[in-house]
């Protein structure tokens, strides 16, 4: 069924539920996924057990439902990306919907058209859902403010990547059930990191011990002693020798190549060799401890090679559970003030 | 209004087993049988028909439970209702599929299990069972064992609790219109 249509305005946020849910059924209210710093712990259960369920449709033989199906969902990507956007894209066409990719760089951006024209004329097509990567931090919200349709927020300057700490979340639940009291290290370039960022927010919000490791140039300036307020309760240690001590994770952040010129550390060999995980280092965490990374890794830099492939990782699960948690997404905030599908 | 009790525990046990039976004899005995449940209820209610006939037929037929959330074509008009859970099937293709649930009404529930069904492998036979028929149908769908025929009007609201799911076991009919039924 391909009829064009105007997009319908949709009720302001939060949308008023037309009936009200029966006691089984968790209300789930978000129009748009921003942010995770205002989520409330029953919000994530919901995600994680509809992720659960996603995951059970990747495994099939034939991974496709039509849950989406007549829905519009565009990528428009201020930023380079592999995963993050492939990731999105296959989502939504295991969901069934219509996926166009917009990349900035080849787009009307490049005349001067801006942010909220570009959104507005996405929405004019036809998008139910736009997806978004930018530069500038708050980005999404801008376009939120504007648009009619759902917007998701697939990085945003150095202030969030929320999917990408749902994946790791639900990565981390899978092998240890539950991150409250685990002992999360996260180590590298947390000051232009929107992914830890998110994850602080995330893995603290549900009792989980974080703890940040990096040399002190790249540690965003108040974190050591925050905790009320701006910054997320994290734990600042500049040795990562100490850090991973009784780890239950470790995860390494990418060293930008451009932060090595920027004088944020002296060098490239004395980087690697203060803050690489490798398996000395990942020696000293619990037995039984795991790996993480973002990607894309920059192997002999903040991880060692042997690490990024050995047993210990779980950096292929995490981009493999990165499409079942955009599912749950798109599924869920396509829930909320949406058209009748028939 | 308040609610009609329309079956009570010992009702429903007692649907249960004459479906047990039916299917039975409609079947000419287990093989190639597998049952169904769709979620919520009809998933305690499949795994106690396998009890009933496992126990005067001597044979386990095996109990899957499905999520049809994926295929609904009705969500927006029942809310946000957004809770969906993995499916769990045993082999279907080429067996007599069962599809049980709870309450029978547009149809539209079963119309999306067929979907969902028919992506997993393709069946020899699906039948339905249901322990509510309250009528009012969409589509062009029947069920095959029924345990109760209820009339009702649209406004009514039927509430099923069973002991597995809801700590308690009973079918209620009330005429709705918001009116909140104790349970």
């Amino acid at each position: 069924m391909t009829t064009i249509r105007t997009p319908e305005p949709r009720p302001a946020e939060p949308a008023a539920p037309a009936i009200a849910p029966s006691p089984d059924e968790t209300a789930w209210r978000r129009r748009h996924l921003l942010d995770l710093d205002d989520f409330g712990a029953e919000e994530i259960e919901l995600l994680m057990t509809t992720t659960d369920a996603m995951k059970e449709v990747l495994a099939r033989e034939v991974p496709r439902v039509p849950a989406l199906r007549g829905s519009t969902i565009i990528t428009l990507f201020y930023e380079n990306s592999t995963r993050t956007r492939s990731s999105f894209e296959l989502a939504g066409k295991v969901l069934g919907a219509d996926v166009i990719n917009v990349a900035a760089s080849s787009s009307s951006v490049t005349k001067g058209e801006s942010l909220v024209d570009t959104v507005k004329t996405l929405q004019a097509i036809g998008a139910d859902v736009i997806i978004m990567r930018h530069g500038r931090s708050g980005a999404p919200y801008l376009a939120a403010r504007h648009a009619v349709c759902s917007i998701v927020n697939a990085g945003d300057g150095l202030h969030a990547h929320p999917t990408q700490a749902l994946l790791d979340l639900y990565t981390m639940r899978a092998r240890l059930g539950d991150v409250r009291g685990r002992k999360v290290v996260i180590v590298g370039d947390v000051l232009h990191s929107r992914v830890a960022r998110s994850d602080m927010w995330l893995l603290t919000s549900l009792g989980a011990e974080v703890v940040v490791c990096a040399p002190p140039t790249l540690i965003p300036q108040g974190l050591a002693g925050a905790g009320e307020g701006q910054l997320p309760p994290v734990r600042v240690e500049t040795d990562l020798d100490v850090a991973v001590r009784d780890a239950d994770v470790v995860m390494a952040l990418r060293m930008q190549n451009e932060r090595m010129t920027g004088g944020f550390v002296p060098g490239v060999r004395e980087y690697s060799r203060l803050y690489q995980v490798n398996a000395g280092r990942l020696a000293r965490a619990k037995p039984a401890a795991f790996v993480m990374h973002p990607g894309p890794m920059n192997e002999g830099i903040e991880i060692s090679h042997e690490v990024a492939h050995g047993l210990q990782s779980q950096v292929e699960e995490q981009v493999a559970n990165g499409v079942a948690v955009r599912m749950a997404v798109l599924w869920l905030i396509t829930r909320v003030g949406g058209r009748s599908r028939t | 209004m308040s609610p009609v009790i329309a079956m009570s525990r010992d009702d429903i046990r007692r649907a249960v087993t004459r479906i047990a039976h039916e299917i039975v004899e409609h079947n000419r005995g287990t093989q190639d049988l597998v049952f169904v449940g769709m979620r919520t209820r009809g998933v305690p209610l499949a795994q106690r028909i396998a009890m009933a006939i496992a126990g005067f037929e001597g044979e386990e037929v095996p109990v899957g439970s499905l999520d049809v959330g994926l295929y609904r074509d009705d969500l927006t008009e029942r809310g946000p209702a957004v809770n969906i859970q993995p499916s769990d099937l045993p082999e279907i293709a080429g067996k007599r599929v069962v599809l049980v649930d709870d309450v029978l009404y547009t149809g539209r529930t079963v119309r999306a299990a067929l979907d969902a069904l028919i992506d997993y492998g393709r069946p020899r036979r699906i039948q339905l069972a249901v322990l509510i028929d309250r009528g009012h149908r969409e589509l062009p769908i029947r069920a095959d064992f029924v345990g109760k025929n209820i009339p009702t009007s649209p406004a009514d609201d039927v509430r099923v609790r069973l002991y597995e799911t809801d700590g308690d076991e009973y079918v209620h009919v009330a005429a709705a219109e918001g009116a909140e039924v104790a349970p």
